[in-house]
């Protein structure tokens, strides 16, 4: 198991390395890099002053150079001031080093933020933190109310609690996020005026008045997904020898389901669930716009918005990082799961 | 100790005209109609019958357990003197587990795969007899022993995956005896198991049913494993109970058409390829919508008259002199038992085994097991699937290949077609090298001169494509005919040939009976005129009655072709029915070699003497030697030492220094060609008794039938030649 597990931390890192050398690449081209410049300097100013504007923070230098420094395997470069001839630090707003020393992403290092004007280390792991209580709240609210509906459903098939419960999910998984997300504002905040229609206080404090319509929003799509696949799952479950076993056994239809039929039925919802970690990431990204929540989905949508080049790379290897982990984290508790493909 | 022994006098179970019906969009479709059976305290009970005849519903129909579909329409189901159809659901639970079991037929399927056996077994007790834990796991365990389980606390600590096949079935049955039930329902328990395997369940549940006094309803098609566990029998026949007796009685003198059908169409001792061939039973089923009136078996029957089968329906009727024999015919009294129905061959002429066609030598077959991709490889190991074959078959010869799962039997056949390569060793075919070129790289001629009849018949077929598209497009494959005229021409005569009207041409394999698909399979394996025809189990899946008809028609048209055929079986009887020579497999290895004469009579190989003794034969005047092997076919993983069966062997103490746990055994060829595997010594092999015997007192009792040849026995066997599949003659003269 451990050998398995030190496998898969590897080709996670082989896959980050990749990973990231594609983003680099694709936000170094020469439009991408120009569209920075512009943004980051005066209106009106000429080829030549963006050019200058490039060279001067150290955007020129050579491809493999800079991936080599950001990745931290090479010594940062200072840029030379072209007044002074100093070498001073690429932006103010970070510290740099002015004399070449490694700091890259190995070191803990991921660089700077232009469009924030910080390190991206103080945007990215407090937006990380925020969405991370975000998708807490959503996964206490999903799982078990989906386990339970998709149980519900599924042990007897074709009742009407089942069509019911399967038609409701139907119809919440049918619904996107931005279409459930207005009609829960215009209910609940507008006519209503229960719930606040924005999340941007929930920063400085959560409360259920200004953080339930993000995570319902979030929940419910979700619930749908989830309790469809448990109600498969649940139903084929139901219809197994062993089941009739356990009903031939004498137990009561109470002791069948959670005794014999939950643990089976719940092996494929359970990578289900895991597939939507990633899911919520993208996921977020709507949501945390539509009602204003400084999370990672927010700063994802600022950092592409503004071509802000390390802030950037580090929001793609945190992706790349929760992808992996929860397909390990499933794979491991898929064998806890199932005895059979249990290591010997 | 249990409430069966307390009132032998009461039945047990009494159902009487039972009926019960499915529900569904299409309408009612009645699956048994006034199916009426008594049980007594420590009476086994068997109900037999082809699939779809309803047997299974019956017995699921007594544990109420119908889905939400089924219903009891009619008829009364009385269980120790209580109406079950009168208990409430609770009332059944406390019913359910406790006073009736049931025993599964696929043992895997009806264990909790997440759930340890330990924990499975405990249930039982917790529920009906309300104990502690520790009371719980002390019963469990001691039932685990009784049920003579190897090292009875690890198997309580396991998962069903964890075990055999065997060993699952066990616990099954634990499971069951574990309440201490006064009725055992047991649907078709050894189907799933080998036949080594299946005798060591029928002498444990044979053994447990004195030991316990429990009754036993046997739920099963196979009418030689009735015999040996049932006091009485009833035949079952779409939907309806067609004779119900002792054991004795309905084997002997059976009185209904369908049961003489079904006892013709199986091989047993005494039948013959060539003097008395197999008769089967014409048509099929009928779909449960489509019964015709009166006798649903008429269509079928060759004593149907118009006017008295189908004017009314018929009741069970009193068959007199037999106590509690009820046959549903009208006609039983009438009719000659002797008569064969029309068109059913006398006497097969015998052919000659030609020249060699087909020539295995020393032939390997080594698989690398690297360990699990996902969790960590434990370095490859390799699999023996074949050690040291060599064997021949000659031109319209018939080889038997013979052995349970995991001999190899299978894997020998993969690369005989080339869908496996040979690690070493030759097969030569014809005049060609052919164990090192794969199926795709072997010429056309090559493909279309060996080919294959496959075991399930309903998986390979395109379910897409017709019939006859799919013979055809096997003709173009094979070169066969110039033009799509020849090929559809060719494709009409081959259906002439498998017995198909030329109409199914249009026909998709949905709409054809697993009779027919194997037909077609068939069909398409002599295509191109193969010289050598490989059929692995080919008609293993199929019900008995249509078993007989394919089994024929194999031989009919290798009669006609002079084809090779390697028949891959587990099953001896079939086997002394249809082989000129026997191969016996066990682990990879060739055990022993001969003639069909000399597999079947002493002296035997130890394995094969067990596997004689295992086979069910359903003839009341077989005496059998009983021997049960302890323990499971090992692994072709982690093979033992020596002889691949030192480690179930009986006879491995006469055998001095340990040789058989040590060295492989040499070949030893015990005269004309037949060969054994064994360590065992002349003088010990010389004092071996045959297997299985006729009763010499009982044939005398029931007379010489006149058609049984003279002089000369079945292949194999000591004492007066039987008379079935013939039919018995009464022995009292009826009305």
């Amino acid at each position: 198991m451990l050998s398995f597990i030190l496998r898969r931390l590897g080709t996670m890192a082989l896959t980050m390395l990749c990973l990231t050398l594609v983003v680099f690449f694709l936000i170094n081209l020469d439009p991408n890099l120009k569209k920075l410049a512009i943004s980051q300097t005066e209106m009106h100013t000429s080829a030549e002053q963006l050019e200058s504007w490039l060279v001067n923070h150290g955007y020129r230098q050579n491809f493999f150079s800079r991936y080599a420094q950001w990745l931290g395997i090479a010594p940062k470069q200072p840029v030379i001031n072209p007044e002074t001839g100093e070498p001073t630090k690429r932006f103010s707003f970070c510290n740099d080093p002015v004399v070449p020393t490694f700091s890259g992403v190995l070191q803990g290092d991921f660089g700077c933020s232009t469009k924030f004007k910080t390190t991206v280390a103080s945007k990215l792991f407090p937006a990380l933190g925020a969405t991370g209580i975000l998708m807490f709240w959503v996964l206490v609210v999903m799982v078990p109310i989906s386990l339970l509906i998709g149980i519900l459903a599924g042990m007897r098939e074709g009742t009407r609690t089942d069509r019911t419960l399967s038609v409701a999910s139907i119809a919440s998984t049918a619904t996107p996020e931005y279409v459930s997300g207005v009609i829960f504002t215009v209910i609940f905040a507008s006519w209503l005026g229960w719930l606040n229609g924005s999340a941007a206080s929930a920063s400085r404090g959560i409360t259920f008045y200004n953080f339930t319509l993000p995570v319902m929003t979030l929940a419910i799509y979700g619930i749908g997904y989830i309790a469809r696949m448990t109600r498969a799952s649940m139903v084929e479950v139901m219809t197994q020898q062993y089941i009739r076993t356990a009903r031939l056994k004498g137990l009561s239809f109470g002791s069948v389901v959670v005794k014999h039929a939950l643990r089976n039925a719940l092996i494929a919802p359970f990578t289900v669930i895991m597939l939507q970690f990633p899911w919520l990431l993208t996921g977020v990204v709507i949501v945390e716009v539509m009602f204003r929540y400084q999370g990672f989905g927010y700063t994802l949508v600022e950092a592409a918005g503004n071509n802000d080049i390390d802030l950037l790379l580090g929001c793609s290897l945190v992706s790349v990082f929760i992808v992996l982990i929860t397909q390990l984290i499933s794979d491991v508790g898929y064998a806890f799961l199932n005895p059979r493909i249990r290591v010997q | 100790m249990n409430e069966a022994v307390r009132n032998p006098a009461e039945p047990i179970i009494e159902i009487e005209n039972l009926s019960i019906s499915f529900f569904t969009r299409k309408g009612e479709i009645p699956a048994v109609m006034d199916f009426s059976c008594t049980v007594m305290p420590g009476e086994a009970m068997g109900i037999v019958g082809e699939s779809g005849c309803g047997k299974s519903t019956v017995s699921l129909g007594i544990m109420r357990d119908l889905s939400n579909i089924g219903k009891i329409v009619g008829g009364r189901i009385k269980f120790q003197g209580k109406d079950m159809g009168e208990l409430s659901e609770e009332e059944l639970r406390a019913i359910r587990g406790n006073k009736i079991a049931m025993i599964y037929q696929e043992p895997m399927a009806s264990l909790n795969p997440a759930m340890k056996v330990g924990q499975q077994l405990m249930e039982v007790p917790l529920i009906h007899d309300k104990v502690s834990k520790e009371e719980a796991y002390k019963r469990a365990l001691e039932m685990v022993r009784s049920v003579r389980l190897p090292d009875p606390e690890r198997m309580m600590r396991s998962f069903p995956h964890q075990l055999s096949g065997g060993q699952q079935q066990r616990i099954v049955i634990a499971m069951a005896l574990l309440s201490k039930p006064a009725l055992l329902l047991l649907d078709e328990p050894t189907t799933a198991l080998d036949v080594t395997v299946e005798a060591g369940i029928v002498d444990l549940v044979k053994g447990l049913g004195e030991k316990f006094g429990t009754s036993m309803i046997f739920v099963s098609h196979n009418l030689g494993l009735i015999l040996e566990t049932c006091d009485r029998i009833t035949v079952m026949y779409s939907g309806e109970a067609v004779e119900t007796g002792k054991i004795k009685d309905v084997f002997d003198r059976m009185r209904h058409p369908y049961t003489q059908g079904l006892f013709r169409s199986i091989p047993l001792p005494g039948a013959d390829k060539n003097s008395r061939p197999l008769i089967s039973i014409p048509g099929q089923l009928p779909l449960p919508h489509e019964r015709p009136k009166g006798c649903n078996f008429g269509p079928r029957c060759h004593h149907f008259v118009e006017g008295v089968c189908n004017a009314a329906e018929i009741p069970m009727i009193a068959v007199e002199g037999h106590e509690g024999h009820f046959s549903r015919c009208v006609r039983f009294n009438e009719i000659d038992w002797e008569a064969l129905p029309p068109g059913a061959k006398k006497v097969n002429e015998r052919i000659e085994p030609g020249a060699p066609v087909l020539k295995i030598e020393d032939l390997r077959k080594y698989y690398k097991v690297g360990g699990s991709e996902v969790f960590g490889s434990s370095g490859g190991r390799v699999v023996k699937a074949n050690e040291t074959i060599s064997f021949m078959a000659r031109e319209s010869e018939t080889v038997a290949i013979v052995g349970e799962s995991g001999c190899g039997k299978s894997t020998l056949a993969k690369v005989l077609l080339g869908l496996e390569t040979a690690s070493s060793g030759s097969v030569t075919l014809g005049n060609k090298q052919i164990e090192s070129t794969s199926v795709e790289k072997r010429s056309v001629e090559t493909v279309s001169s060996i080919q294959m009849v496959f075991q399930n018949p309903f998986d390979t077929l395109n379910p897409s494509h017709t019939v006859g598209s799919q013979i055809i497009r096997t003709l173009e494959k094979f070169n066969v005919g110039k033009t799509v005229a020849d090929r559809r021409k060719r494709m009409l005569e081959l259906l002439d040939l498998v017995k198909l009207p030329r109409a199914f041409e249009t026909r998709k394999p949905r709409q054809l009976s697993g009779g027919q698909k194997q037909r077609i399979g068939v069909a398409r394996a002599f295509a191109g005129d193969a010289k050598v025809v490989v059929a692995d189990e080919p008609v293993s899946a199929l019900d008995v009655s249509v078993q007989a008809a394919v089994t024929e028609l194999l031989m009919d048209i290798q009669r006609k072709n002079k084809t090779t055929m390697l028949f891959i079986s587990h099953d001896l009887s079939v086997v002394r029915y249809i082989a000129d020579r026997v191969v016996v497999m066990y682990l990879g290895y060739i055990v022993e070699q001969g003639t069909t004469d000399q597999i079947f009579s002493p002296p035997y190989h130890p394995y094969t003497e067990a596997l004689l003794s295992a086979i069910p034969i359903a003839d009341t005047s077989v005496i059998k030697k009983h021997i049960v092997l302890e323990g499971d076919i090992p692994s072709a993983m982690n093979p033992p030492t020596g002889c691949p069966f030192q480690t179930r062997c009986g006879y491995k103490k006469l055998v001095p220094d340990n040789l058989c746990e040590t060295q492989v055994p040499p070949v030893k060829n015990l005269g004309d060609g037949h060969m054994s595997l064994c360590w065992l010594a002349d003088d010990v092999l010389a004092k071996m008794e045959p297997v299985i015997k006729f009763d010499k007192e009982h044939a005398a009792h029931e007379g010489v039938p006149d058609d049984a040849p003279q002089g000369a026995a079945g292949p194999g066997f000591a004492g007066a030649p039987p008379k079935r599949p013939r039919g018995k003659r009464p022995k009292l003269t009826d009305g």
